[in-house]
């Protein structure tokens, strides 16, 4: 049963993100040609309301949670991996026209022509591990 | 029926998205991203020659179940209740047209479809640079732009303008010479 959260929070994440339509193909073809404010709207006001949300938890922790804190750690900082897999990355979802979350999303929808980008994405992922330590961090 | 059925404007969608980070947080001290759950495919299928996928699978079964609970939700909205899109910007609308695209849910799928031509290969190439891009940036866009911006972190920052930029290159060079 603890596992249940879990799946009930994927199924909130991705009941909201189809309600925003940030699945839409078309939305992230017309966000990269700045055609509109919608993408720029949702990913602004999540993260206005996930920094508060955590700014609340921090204070929390100094004093409801004190005995076990939520753990808020960043991920640790690395210049050109951030940088340059970033730049990749942002590549890859404007071809694509969707990013890891909406990948499943189009799946579960039957969208079944995106197993193929889905399969190089496993594939990109096998060829960092396989040269990791060869590329700048 | 209506409310289930209709798109959600920015500002009550955005605002439920960001919800999910303190969902997380508070209900099982997670903090949230969907790329990663890439490496642990890599780490099911065995591939322990390579280091960085040897590890115990257990620690992130959490991972996974988050993404069992994703396709499901796209299952009951897509399929069943058959939600509705929203009605793009007038300059999106002229783009399309101009380029023969139909409008039609949530993917174009007169368009992409199971015939080899310059699409398949358009997302072919950009799975690979996901896949390979997120892990050398160490997340994507829910770990990095909601998760990570949410935390103020700089490298999460860093990487979200990367995104923007390599998005914007990939549109403009690639994509519209290829629609």
């Amino acid at each position: 049963m603890k596992w249940i959260k879990f799946v009930i929070a994927g199924f909130y994440f991705g009941f909201i993100l189809i309600k925003s339509e940030a699945i839409s193909w078309y939305r992230i073809v017309e966000m990269f040609h700045f055609q509109s404010f919608h993408m720029f709207g949702i990913i602004g006001s999540a993260v206005g309301v996930g920094a508060i949300s955590v700014l609340v938890i921090k204070k929390l922790n100094q004093s409801v949670f004190k005995t076990q804190p939520i753990d808020l750690t960043k991920k640790p900082f690395q210049l050109k991996a951030h940088l340059l897999g970033g730049l990749i990355f942002g590549l890859g979802w404007s071809l694509v026209g969707a990013c890891p979350g909406p990948l499943f999303v189009h799946l579960g929808a039957g969208n079944t022509i995106i197993l193929i980008p889905v399969l190089f994405v496993i594939l990109g992922t096998y060829f960092y591990g396989r040269f990791k330590d060869s590329l700048p961090h | 029926m209506e409310v289930i059925q209709n798109p959600w404007p920015w500002y009550v969608s955005g605002p439920l998205l960001g919800m999910t980070v303190p969902l997380l947080l508070l209900s099982s001290n997670k903090k949230f991203g969907v790329s990663s759950v890439f490496r642990h495919v890599g780490c099911a299928l065995n591939w322990k020659k390579i280091e960085y996928f040897n590890y115990d699978l257990k620690n992130h079964i959490w991972n996974l179940l988050f993404i069992v609970g994703l396709i499901f939700s796209a299952v009951f909205l897509l399929q069943w209740v058959e939600v509705k899109q929203g009605v793009l910007s007038d300059a999106a609308q002229l783009y399309f047209n101009s380029r023969s695209i139909l409008i039609e849910g949530i993917l174009p799928i007169s368009r992409f479809t199971w015939t080899f031509g310059k699409e398949i290969l358009m997302i072919s190439f950009g799975g690979l640079c996901i896949g390979f891009g997120s892990r050398y940036a160490n997340g994507c866009t829910s770990g990095h732009a909601i998760t990570g911006l949410s935390l103020l972190s700089l490298g999460s920052l860093i990487a979200v303008i990367g995104f923007f930029i390599g998005g914007v290159l990939g549109t403009f060079l690639i994509l519209d010479s290829i629609l």
